[in-house]
């Protein structure tokens, strides 16, 4: 499998008041044509690897890498105008808070149409089409009606799928998911997951699928990449999750509210300092 | 009405969109009832409309005896009712610091002690006192969102409307953070009103709850009900299935 993606020694920091926040310290891994879960703790780094990725990383902050190359493009000595070609067309990523993603302004329907012009030059009529057919996709129920809302007019879950529509409608090679499926039900989720997985399986695409949702990782991915703060501590078969090695990821496992378990209080991590080291 | 939240047939109505669809939910005091259903479905729709934040055009809304109407909502009601909502960027103001947004409802109701109340919060919830001087985009999705959290709380309300409080959070952190809302409903008797779609933590953390379905309440049942199997909707039915994690269908 050749590499879509190589990510070697990322370290993203951000300069504050109080000193240097290390968000991303030496990360590195390979993507193929493959579902690579990214799971951890809250604060670990798992968005701003996606974010650096895409390029997404605030002004401020300092991003570097031995190797970070998308496809034999080298990301970080590439010229702002081929990173922006690349962001969007041939690597997306639906961001955690799609609400605030989502222009406020701009009605759902038209920011889809909006992005697939950017990468395409269809019709008026082609474009609507396109984007009614891609909310259709992602199991929103009335895609006529959805298209003319504008963000704060549809609920969390809707938005997510906007989000997720607008991102899959120029047909990526690479996909950064960033907890694409927190926000909505159940049933919606699978049937999200499985639009997924067939762009993974059907046109090869790459997925790197944030969650932090370990059930749904484990029957999901390939492979998973555990962080915490800042590094990635384990990385295991998704299937061999069961079979944790890191104290941190056992102790994920643990604490989910089962249904049918009775445990109150829930079990909760004993973070133990060396873990950050 | 016994409640101490009691909504009755309510709709809500943009343009022709029927939101919420004469939804009722009766919770008694100290109870904590859950909101599970579609994406779509007017969760967030109902726990807006007892904020006032979302126009009822019928029905019935009271909040510890008191009937609310219209969208006005009195000091008194939201040092009483606290929400924490969905999406915590959007409801956490992005040009100000932690520390100021967790000062704001003190200083609204006037309580002294900020300091130390803030201190206490932020603890509460997990995230230490380097956090406070940041603004919202330089925390993390989770940290946001215990924020929110902390700002609910830092007003000791007696009732908690809770829209996906720990969506955005790990699974550690969710424990934590369930783990501090059981916490903070047994010492204060609190009321919890709560949307989640994970029923693995409805059931852990509710007692009853309504599943609804394009605008509607479509069944109530307890917990131990859900979790015995004693269902009586399909699509309550499907929500447990699904429950169950991702299957690749085989070809
Ligand atoms: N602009 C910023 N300035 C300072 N620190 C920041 C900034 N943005 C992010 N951070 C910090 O970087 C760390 C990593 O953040 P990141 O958003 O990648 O976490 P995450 O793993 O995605 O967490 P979550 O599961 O809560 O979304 C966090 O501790 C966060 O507070
Ligand atoms: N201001 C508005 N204008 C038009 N429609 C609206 C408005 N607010 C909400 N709606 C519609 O009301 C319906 C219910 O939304 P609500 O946010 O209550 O759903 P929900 O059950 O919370 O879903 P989710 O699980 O996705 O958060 C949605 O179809 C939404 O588009
Ligand atoms: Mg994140
Ligand atoms: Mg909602």
């Amino acid at each position: 499998m050749s590499a879509l993606l190589t990510v070697e020694d990322l370290r993203v920091s951000f300069p504050t008041r109080t000193g240097v926040v290390e968000a991303v310290r030496g990360v590195s891994f390979t993507l193929g044509r493959e579902r690579l879960g990214i799971v951890g703790e809250s604060g670990s780094g798992k968005s701003q690897t996606g974010r650096a990725i895409m390029g997404l990383t605030p002004p401020h902050a300092q991003v570097t890498a031995k190797r970070l190359a998308f496809d034999g493009i080298d990301l970080l000595s590439a010229p702002p105008k081929l990173r922006r070609d690349l962001r969007g067309k041939r690597i997306a990523m639906i961001l955690q808070d799609p609400k605030y993603s989502l222009n406020p302004v701009m009605s759902i329907g038209k920011q889809i149409v909006e992005t697939l012009w950017r990468h395409e030059k269809v019709g008026r009529a082609e474009a609507r089409k396109r984007a009614l057919d891609m909310l259709a996709a992602v199991q929103i129920r009335d895609p006529a009606r959805v298209f003319d809302l504008y963000p704060h007019e549809v609920s969390g879950g809707m938005g997510q799928r906007a989000m997720i529509a607008m991102m899959l409608v120029a047909g990526p090679e690479l996909l950064i998911a960033d907890e694409p499926t927190s926000a909505l039900d159940v049933t919606v989720q699978l049937e999200v997951l499985s639009i997924l997985d067939r762009l993974v399986a059907e046109r090869g695409m790459g997925l790197i699928f944030v969650s932090h949702d370990l059930r749904l990782v484990s029957s999901f991915c390939d492979r998973v990449l555990v962080m915490y703060a800042g590094r990635i501590v384990e990385e295991i078969a998704a299937s061999d999750l069961a079979n944790a090695r890191h104290p941190y990821t056992q102790g994920l496992l643990n604490c989910m509210p089962v249904i049918g378990a009775d445990r109150h209080p829930l079990p909760v991590l004993d973070r133990k300092p060396e873990w950050a080291l | 009405m016994t409640g101490v939240v009691s909504v009755e047939n309510l709709s809500v109505v943009y343009d022709d969109f029927r939101a919420l669809d004469t939804a009722s939910v009766e919770i008694g005091a100290g109870e904590s009832f859950g909101l599970v259903g579609e994406s779509g479905s007017g969760k967030s729709t109902l726990l807006r409309a007892i904020a006032g934040l979302a126009p009822a055009s019928e029905g019935a809304i009271h909040v510890l005896g008191r009937e609310l109407r219209g969208s006005r909502r009195e000091k008194a009601f939201y040092r009483a009712v606290q929400m924490v909502f969905q999406d915590p960027y959007g409801s956490l103001h992005p040009r100000q610091t932690i520390d100021r947004q967790l000062m704001e409802p003190l200083a609204i109701h006037g309580i002294g002690d900020g300091e130390r109340r803030i201190l206490k919060a932020l603890d509460e919830v997990g995230l230490g006192s380097g956090f406070r001087f940041r603004y919202p985009h330089q925390l993390s999705g989770g940290q946001r969102q215990r924020v929110a959290i902390a700002r609910a709380l830092i007003l000791e309300p007696s009732i908690l409307l809770l829209d996906e409080p720990t969506s955005a959070l790990d699974a550690s952190v969710q424990a934590e953070v369930l783990n501090l809302l059981e916490q903070v409903r047994r010492d204060r008797k609190l009321t919890f009103l709560m949307v989640s779609h994970d029923l693995g933590v409805v059931t852990h953390m509710c007692d009853r709850l309504a599943v609804m379905q394009a605008g509607r309440v479509v069944e109530r049942l307890s917990s131990a009900d859900l979790v015995a199997g004693r269902i009586g909707e399909d699509y309550t039915r499907n929500l447990m299935v699904a429950s169950k994690g991702f299957r690749r269908k085989t070809a």
